[in-house]
């Protein structure tokens, strides 16, 4: 398979990407990336810091825009919908933050029930307490649900973030580096998380990472990003085996400096 | 020229705050108006600033009548202390300095609550579970500072009269009665309702200038901190002007 063109299935893809440009000033972050991810599809996103992973990825929810290039989620153009219709798709797509971003000023409790009441519709018959209490149970944190996040450890803000995020129920979830600032064991706990979550929920995921063991057990497919644009794609097996030198570096065991 | 960028620089940010100011007075009166959020901080502005507001009072009327008196009694006008103290603190030294405090007190706790928001991201949360932000965290801010402020600004004028009353009460044995009587009697809606205009105003550069630093704030804890300092300097600077525009505007309307 050549691994610099998209990969594309049967099925209509969730998320489609195309010729994605965005520059800060001067500072052109994305110069043409091009993404698809198709249901059921857990999608990894590697690159090196500043690289603009987390800007790629907040162009697909609206909060970045963009400057050329289609961005489709779920069938809809992005930076065509006005707000209405796309508070609605934010519904359909979870977003994990790289800090986690919980509200300080509100308990776990208040903090879940905050996008449950921002969109009540989502609730339907279900009682409000009971769908907070699930969500905290999924993450194993019902005992902290009167915590304020200040009293939480970093592994323990990422798993509210998670359920949080899971309370909507979302079909696409994104996740910008879910296991960044955590122990390996944290981090791995948090990795089997999401794994249960892919598997419950029946979502796909776009999941951005430098965590080489995060991604090589989550993903079934990885892009590259390097100078703005998909620079390699393929599976984890693939890209390890590449010639690349830019590729390579991702995969190279950090060596001791000799003197 | 360094000093030619700065005052440019200056001009620039009085130029985006008045985009801010905006931007606010579009959402301001659109619906859903998020009632909740506001009454919360209208608490949380008003009674967290209440005790500093009233002990700067109270201080505030004891010095300056203890100060004003010997000068008056040399001139044999003590009888007009109530008077006097009555008009100063009600129509200017009440509103400035609770409007000063505020800055101080209000302005950099939500230039820095923003920022942090800012900076870790949550206001970016807010804005993807389907809540506008600059509705939920800025309008209700803003209107929640300029409803609070002439409230707080009435009860450090009310602290202040008192404390002026003990000292006349303790130096020139005067009533309680006749003092108040003596200031009521002095002062006329001309005194209070420019002051109260006034407060309305002050409560708006408060809340507006601590909503744009922090709203505006550069990446990083740094970027916090500097938020929160320069709302403080920023509003405080622009109370003065403020204040002088209203008194130059009152000052036509009710001739002295
Ligand atoms: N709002 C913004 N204004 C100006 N520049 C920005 C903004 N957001 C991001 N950038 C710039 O875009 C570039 C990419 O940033 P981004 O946060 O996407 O990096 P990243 O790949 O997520 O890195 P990391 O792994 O460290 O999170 C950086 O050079 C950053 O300075
Ligand atoms: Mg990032």
């Amino acid at each position: 398979m050549d691994i610099t063109k998209p990969y594309r299935t049967t099925k209509t893809p969730l998320i489609e990407i195309y010729g994605l440009r965005k520059s800060f000033g001067s500072n052109e972050v994305l110069k043409g990336f091009d993404l698809l991810l198709n249901p059921n599809e857990n999608l990894v996103i590697l690159g090196k810091s500043g690289s603009g992973k987390s800007v790629l990825i907040k162009c697909l929810v609206g909060l970045v825009d963009v400057d050329e290039g289609k961005v489709i989620v779920l069938g809809k153009s992005i930076p065509d919908l006005n707000q209405k219709e796309l508070d609605y798709i934010r519904t359909e797509v979870g977003f994990l933050f790289q800090g986690s971003a919980l509200y300080d000023s509100m308990t776990v409790r208040e903090n879940l029930q905050f996008p449950l009441r921002r969109h009540p519709e989502r609730m339907q018959h279900f009682n409000e307490e009971k769908l907070v209490r699930e969500a905290l149970r999924s993450v194993g944190l019902e005992y902290a649900i009167d915590l304020m996040p200040a009293e939480l450890s970093g592994g323990m803000k990422r798993r509210v973030a998670l359920a949080r995020m899971l309370i909507l129920q979302p079909k696409i979830i994104l996740y910008d580096e879910p296991t960044s600032g955590l122990d390996p064991i944290t981090a791995n706990e948090i990795i089997q998380l999401i794994l249960r979550i892919q598997r419950d929920y029946n979502a796909a995921s776009l999941i951005i990472t430098h965590d080489m063991d995060c991604a090589r057990v989550i993903s079934n497919r990885m892009i590259i990003l390097q100078d703005g644009i998909n620079y390699a794609e393929g599976t984890y097996t693939e890209l390890s085996k590449s010639t690349d030198p830019k590729v390579k570096a991702f995969f190279k065991e950090v060596q001791p400096i000799s003197l | 020229m360094k000093i030619l960028d700065e005052i440019a620089n200056y001009f620039k940010e009085i130029g985006e705050i008045a985009l801010f100011a905006k931007r606010f007075f579009k959402e301001a009166f659109k619906r859903p108006f998020e009632r909740k959020e506001f009454i919360r901080q209208c608490f949380v502005i008003g009674y967290n600033s209440l005790f500093l507001v009233v002990v700067t009072g109270f201080i505030m009327g004891l010095v300056l009548t203890l100060q004003v008196r010997p000068t008056m009694q040399e001139f044999g006008a003590e009888s007009f202390m109530p008077a006097m103290v009555g008009i100063s603190i009600v129509r200017e030294i009440g509103p400035v300095i609770t409007a000063l405090i505020c800055a101080g007190k209000i302005g950099s706790s939500i230039g820095a609550e923003l920022g942090s928001m800012k900076v870790t991201e949550q206001i970016d949360a807010m804005e993807v579970s389907g809540t506008n932000p600059f509705k939920y965290l800025v309008v209700t801010r803003i209107w929640a500072t300029v409803f609070m402020l002439p409230m707080l600004v009435i009860a450090a004028d009310a602290v202040g009269l008192f404390g002026s009353f003990l000292v006349e009460n303790v130096k020139g044995a005067v009533s309680f009665k006749l003092f108040f009587n003596q200031v009521f009697e002095n002062l006329s809606y001309g005194d209070l309702f420019p002051a109260t205009i006034k407060s309305f105003f002050f409560g708006f550069v408060i809340g507006l200038v601590g909503c744009y630093k922090g709203y505006n704030s550069d990446k990083g804890t740094e970027g916090v901190g500097r938020a929160a300092n320069s709302a403080v300097v920023l509003a405080s600077l622009l109370l003065f002007i403020v204040d002088f525009i209203a008194v130059f505007i009152a000052d036509i309307f009710y001739e002295i």
